[in-house]
């Protein structure tokens, strides 16, 4: 299934609702887009759903790297919100899940800003 | 080939949608094959993975070059050849993504993605001279009681190099 983004406030965050696969093409350039243009609005507390993400591959995962780069270059930080276990086990097994701050709930998660 | 052995092949064209076409058609294969989800997932993983570096790194996106597609399923494994028309590479040479400098790379994992999905791993130069990546899966057990198909492993990806 194609990525869809869609996002919403939440106080100071901005909780970005995903759902479909991060893959080469299309779902990698959705998440820079979308992560750029709210670079670009001064949003800089962003919280990626990805609830409904089953599936991500290398570029996928270079992608969030990449978002998560750049949020951090502006002083602002990008979190990681209801793994799969798909997603969990890659982040893992790539040794990236030491490297986003990952949480369960999204209340939690949003006030950890 | 041994007998019931079987044999694919296809010739991509170096474009993104080649690399969602391998993935489907090896995963229709892998389960045809009999491997569960969690086995039929990493294959696929697999596939991807390597279209995208014979896509990216050996064809360096350059359409007029072809990507080679192979599958063959033996007796006891899965096997899969992905060839493509670049320069290619030494396995040595390819950075590890897990090393602490590179935790941060936007590229680079893919080898290591395909490594750790498959039970067999490797890359020699294909008859192009570009990079062929040789990977292959153990078939599953028939009356294995895994919860991953007809025998598998875990539901969790084993750590690779």
């Amino acid at each position: 299934m194609a990525l869809q983004a869609t996002y919403r406030d939440a106080g100071p965050v901005t909780v970005v609702d995903l759902s479909g696969r991060i893959t080469l093409g299309d779902g990698s350039a959705l998440l820079r887009k979308t992560i750029r243009g709210l670079l670009q609005d001064e949003r800089k507390k962003i919280l990626l759903n990805l609830a409904d993400v089953d599936y991500i591959d290398s570029s996928g995962i270079g992608e969030l790297v990449s978002g998560f780069t750049a949020v951090k270059n502006q002083g602002g930080e990008l979190k990681l919100l209801q793994l799969t276990k798909k997603v969990r086990d890659l982040l893992q097994i790539t040794k990236l899940y030491t490297v986003f701050d990952i949480y369960t709930d999204e209340n939690a998660a949003i006030r950890s800003f | 080939m041994t007998a019931g052995a079987k044999h694919l092949e296809i010739t991509l064209e170096t474009q993104v949608e080649s690399v969602n076409l391998a993935e489907e058609m090896c995963l229709r294969v892998a389960e045809a094959a009999g491997f569960g989800e969690d086995d039929c997932y990493r294959i696929g993983m697999s596939v991807r993975e390597g279209v995208i570096n014979a896509f990216h790194y050996g064809n360096q996106e350059r359409p007029e070059k072809k990507i080679y597609l192979a599958v063959d399923i033996t007796s006891e494994k899965l096997i899969i050849h992905v060839l493509d028309e670049g320069r290619g590479f030494t396995l040595a040479d390819v950075p590890d993504p897990l090393a602490e400098e590179n935790l941060l790379s936007t590229s680079g994992r893919g080898i290591f993605l395909m490594r750790a999905f498959m039970d067999e791993f490797d890359v020699v130069t294909g008859r192009t001279g570009g990079a062929e990546i040789v990977m292959s899966k153990n078939l599953p057990v028939p009356g294995g009681n895994s919860t991953n198909g007809r025998g598998g492993e875990g539901t969790a990806p084993k750590q690779g190099a």
